[in-house]
């Protein structure tokens, strides 16, 4: 149990730290775009030659014969570790231009090919990752907030702001959200520019979600506020806050931490669905779900397999999440009994 | 292969019972003066099955706008003077022969006898007479109206005998003859009635009785299943034959599946369920052609379009709207250099490449390549040089900061943003080379893509954008049906609509060589003044221009007499002489029998 739990949290941590770090081991620029290049394929790592087998892997620049890739096998390029390229920031805080692998132009590494204009798939999708994990872990921060205060305030007050506040969280799960967010990006002004489209989305996603967890602390402030030491603690003269803060609010924490690792795949879906129709960060930022977009186009689907990566890591990151998600039920369980 | 035989002997008897046949081509009679055509002589029978996109809206030519509805009723009827798509000349369709009068002005027009509509009533001058008033009626609002409309006046029909009319022009009008392509002659004795009684824009819809539609054709309608197909049977009476003196259409019919969107054309293609394709994308071209073995397919890529895809800049006059970011910015659109500039860092050639898998054409002006009789081969086609762009840029006094930011003579940071279509992936994908491209001058561009209707409305109404990408053209190769877009009162005057006069010394000139082109009977003489226009264009750089696509069409094997054209409508513009030359699958895949 404890070492399952262990597990996931490295793999998140590890999952986190590899996006975050996404300048450093990603080989490209993700906007950096090879004209020559366009759906090149998954670049080949090759360990054996004619003259035998390397250690170090190589690889061979690719070139377009007629309509397919080909491989320039007149010139070997090895893959150099720890190696200086393009500069890029970290947490927009570290600059720096040494990337963990590379190969020398004019050959280049593509792990995951490349797309239509010949963008490394790789970097983009470490790149996007920064984009939609964080739209994802922002928006539960978000909702969670906004959800804890309706909630608590819902549970612990009853009466009227009990009514008032679940009757729009009801209202608020029933709205075809879609169509509705189709319809503010249509009163927005032209161009956001792409840092401030991701903030918007994350309000918006973040915004959205409220509902759900707000029943979910209305419930269990219901439960708590009802306890015998809170009724006590009320009789010995203690203010709301105080009951709220020292009695309360410690109970919600282990509902607040599963809807957490519920909410956050939930809402790097819900970003991939709107950068997916045109509604989140625009070109050439990347994000899964805009990367993703592409593949709307049926010759697309068909023919470049590899452009199926963003879809890949998300069913990984959510998998990991919900797994989590699960064992933190189950530990919660165990607890309270 | 006894078992064999009887096997196809159940087929047989299965397929028997569900066949409903389609009409006989009638009898020749003498007395018709049948138009013979030339092609291959093919042989009777099949059905040819077509995916469109989306469902016609109308059946009545008058009225119909959309591409959609003009793909099946160009099949249902006919004109008296028509534009050979192969040749993009002129030659006899329902007038078997026309003369011009020395002034230009009077067109003497023969109609052929003894032919008859698709319910067998004979056709004459009557028809056209009748057909001519409604198209001239504004009432109808009829797209076409304008092109009869020269001058001002509206061009006037009389009938000389059952046979012969005389159209007479207010003033001389270049290749007059082609304005009568595409203006369906309508049956004065089934429409004159709802004309009178003012119903006739309602006449046609697609819930008319198949019986009640009639005209002059190929084909006439079968059936309609609201959601699913349009099915046409051959018209018995169709006034083509071939040289074996073989009634036209050779096809029994000729059905519309309505599949949605391009990917499912392509898909339904592929799966074997339609015969034919045409406005296919490069990329799905490719894809086809890979498969071509294996679906048994033809494919033809027919060269450069007529489209012109360009970026244009809101030039309009915004002094009423209250839009003072994009005026702002206006000093910069207005400047010539700057748009030099943005011409010259635009790399056309990665546009033709990554847009169109090579196959289309980078364009420097509104004519391209595939417009052979009008191109202007003198126009310039200078190579991207992204060092030209900074010296016209620097020469207007934009400089760079330390971020190489673009900043205006003002000290303004260059950005705006780009609209275009999101339906179309092509043109969502030139405006992102584009934004690469004009990145590399330090100009910030964000790409915008939005609803086509929302971004009409934005370029046409509220001129509430910065700038665009756009295609125009792809009709008719003459410069008439473009004087539209460069006269500077058009109604597509993209750049700067609603002008009362022209806004620039070389909108004027435009102005006067469109309308002398107009009235110049003689083909040099035109196109030494459609030659300047072109320059002006290319000089002056309202649109820059980017690329043009190829025509990429296909259909199966076994089609005969396909012969794709530059012009609209791509595939079937010979529907009369396509035949099969074996029976296809097509409607037993797609679940039709």
């Amino acid at each position: 149990m404890r070492t399952k739990m262990l597990i996931l949290l490295l793999a998140l941590v590890l999952l986190h730290v590899i996006v975050i770090f996404a300048g450093f081991i990603a080989p490209y620029d993700p906007g950096v775009q090879n004209r020559e290049l366009p759906y090149a394929p998954p670049t080949r790592l090759h360990f054996v030659d004619a003259s035998g087998f390397h250690l170090r892997p190589f690889v061979y620049a690719s070139m377009l014969v007629v309509d397919s890739y080909q491989e320039d096998r007149t010139h070997e390029y090895p893959v150099h570790l720890f190696v200086r390229g393009d500069d890029y920031q970290i947490l927009g805080m570290f600059r720096s231009n040494a990337h963990l692998f590379r190969v020398d132009e004019p050959a280049h590494i593509f792990l995951f090919g490349a797309d239509g204009f010949g963008r490394d798939e790789f970097s983009r999708l470490l790149y996007g990752g920064q984009i939609s994990l964080a739209a994802g872990v922002l928006a539960t921060l978000l909702s969670l907030t906004t959800g804890t205060i309706i909630g608590t305030i819902s549970g612990y007050y009853g009466k009227w702001f009990d009514e008032s506040l679940m009757g729009s969280a009801e209202l608020f799960l029933s709205l075809p959200w879609l169509y509705f967010l189709i319809a503010v990006r249509a009163f927005l002004p032209l161009h956001v520019s792409p840092a401030g489209t991701f903030l918007l989305l994350i309000c918006v996603i973040g915004l959205i979600g409220w509902a759900r967890p707000a029943r979910l602390v209305r419930g269990v402030v219901l439960s708590a506020r009802a306890r015998n030491y809170v009724s006590a603690a009320r009789g010995f003269g203690a203010s709301d806050f105080y009951l709220l803060h020292r009695h309360v609010f410690p109970e919600t924490f282990g509902v607040l931490l599963t809807q957490a690792a519920l909410l956050v795949p939930q809402y790097v879906a819900a970003e991939a669905t709107l950068s997916f129709f045109g509604l989140g960060v625009s070109e050439p930022v990347p994000s899964w779900g805009n990367m993703l977009s592409t593949l709307q186009q049926y010759n697309v689907l068909v023919s470049y397999g590899w452009l199926l990566a963003p879809a890949g890591a998300l069913v990984v990151t959510s998998v990991i999440y919900w797994w989590l998600a699960d064992a933190l039920h189950s530990r919660l369980k165990s607890h309270s009994i | 292969m006894k078992l064999v035989a009887r096997l196809a002997l159940y087929v047989c008897l299965l397929a028997a019972p569900c066949v409903v046949a389609a009409p006989n081509p009638a009898a020749l009679n003498p007395a018709e003066e049948l138009q013979c055509v030339e092609g291959e002589v093919g042989r009777y029978g099949g059905h040819l099955v077509i995916g469109q996109r989306s469902e016609p809206k109308t059946l009545n030519p008058v009225t119909a706008t959309d591409a959609v509805s003009r793909e099946v009723i160009g099949r249902l009827m006919a004109d008296l003077i028509t534009i050979n798509r192969a040749s993009q000349q002129s030659e006899p369709g329902l007038a078997k022969s026309w003369t011009t009068s020395a002034d230009g002005r009077t067109f003497t027009l023969k109609l052929r006898k003894g032919i008859r509509f698709s319910d067998g009533h004979p056709f004459d001058a009557d028809d056209v007479i009748f057909s001519f008033t409604v198209y001239l009626d504004e009432a109808v609002n009829s797209p076409q109206h304008d092109l009869l409309i020269i001058d001002g006046k509206p061009l006037t029909v009389t009938k000389v005998d059952q046979y012969t009319v005389l159209f007479t022009l207010s003033r001389p009008y270049a290749a007059a003859e082609r304005i009568f392509d595409g203006l369906a002659m309508l049956p004065k004795h089934i429409l004159e009635k709802p004309y009178r009684e003012g119903r006739f824009v309602q006449s046609w819809s697609l819930n008319t009785p198949p019986a009640e539609v009639v005209g002059l054709g190929p084909f006439r309608v079968k059936e309609y299943l609201a959601g699913q197909r349009i099915v046409l049977e051959r018209n018995p009476y169709y006034w083509k034959a071939d040289h074996d003196n073989h009634r036209l259409p050779y096809l029994d019919e000729l059905v519309f599946l309505f599949v949605g969107s391009e990917d499912a054309q392509v898909m339904r293609f592929e799966a074997g369920e339609t015969d034919m394709v045409s406005r296919l994308s490069s990329e799905n071209f490719a894809l086809l052609t890979k498969e071509r073995t294996r679906t048994g397919s033809q494919l033809v890529d027919l060269g450069p379009s007529l489209e012109y895809n360009f970026l244009v800049f809101n030039l309009n006059d915004l002094a009423t709207k209250k839009l003072n970011i994009i005026s702002g910015k206006q000093t910069w659109f207005r400047d010539l250099k700057f748009r030099q500039a943005v011409s010259a860092a635009i790399d056309r050639d990665s546009i033709v490449r990554l847009v169109y898998g090579a196959r289309g054409t980078a364009l420097w002006g509104n004519v391209g390549p595939g417009n052979k009789l009008w191109v202007n081969q003198a126009i310039p086609h200078p190579q991207r040089s992204l060092d030209a762009s900074r010296q016209l840029l620097k020469s207007a006094g934009f400089s760079w900061n330390n971020a190489s930011q673009l900043l205006d003579p003002s000290g303004k940071a260059v950005e705006f943003s780009i609209i275009t279509s999101s339906s179309n992936t092509q043109r969502m994908k030139m405006a992102t080379l584009v934004q690469d491209d004009l990145a590399h001058l330090g100009m910030q561009v964000h790409v915008v893509p939005l609803d086509f209707r929302a971004m009409l409305d934005r370029v046409f109404q509220s001129f509430d954008y910065e700038a665009a990408i756009m295609g125009l053209g792809g009709g008719d190769p003459d410069p008439n049906p473009e004087m539209n877009v460069w006269l500077s009162s058009g109604s597509t005057h993209l750049w700067h609509l609603g002008e009362t006069q022209p806004a620039s010394d070389w909108e004027r000139e435009i102005d006067q060589l469109m309308q002398q082109q107009m009235i110049t009977l003689n083909y040099e003489k035109r196109k030494r003044l459609y030659n300047r226009v072109q320059q002006l264009i290319a000089e002056n750089l309202p649109f820059v221009f980017l690329a043009t696509p190829n025509v990429l069409a296909g259909a199966k094997a076994q089609v005969g007499n396909f012969h794709p054209a530059v012009l609209d409508h791509y595939t079937l513009w010979n529907a009369d002489q396509l035949y099969l030359r074996t029976e296809t699958r097509g409607m037993e895949r797609a679940g039709i029998r």
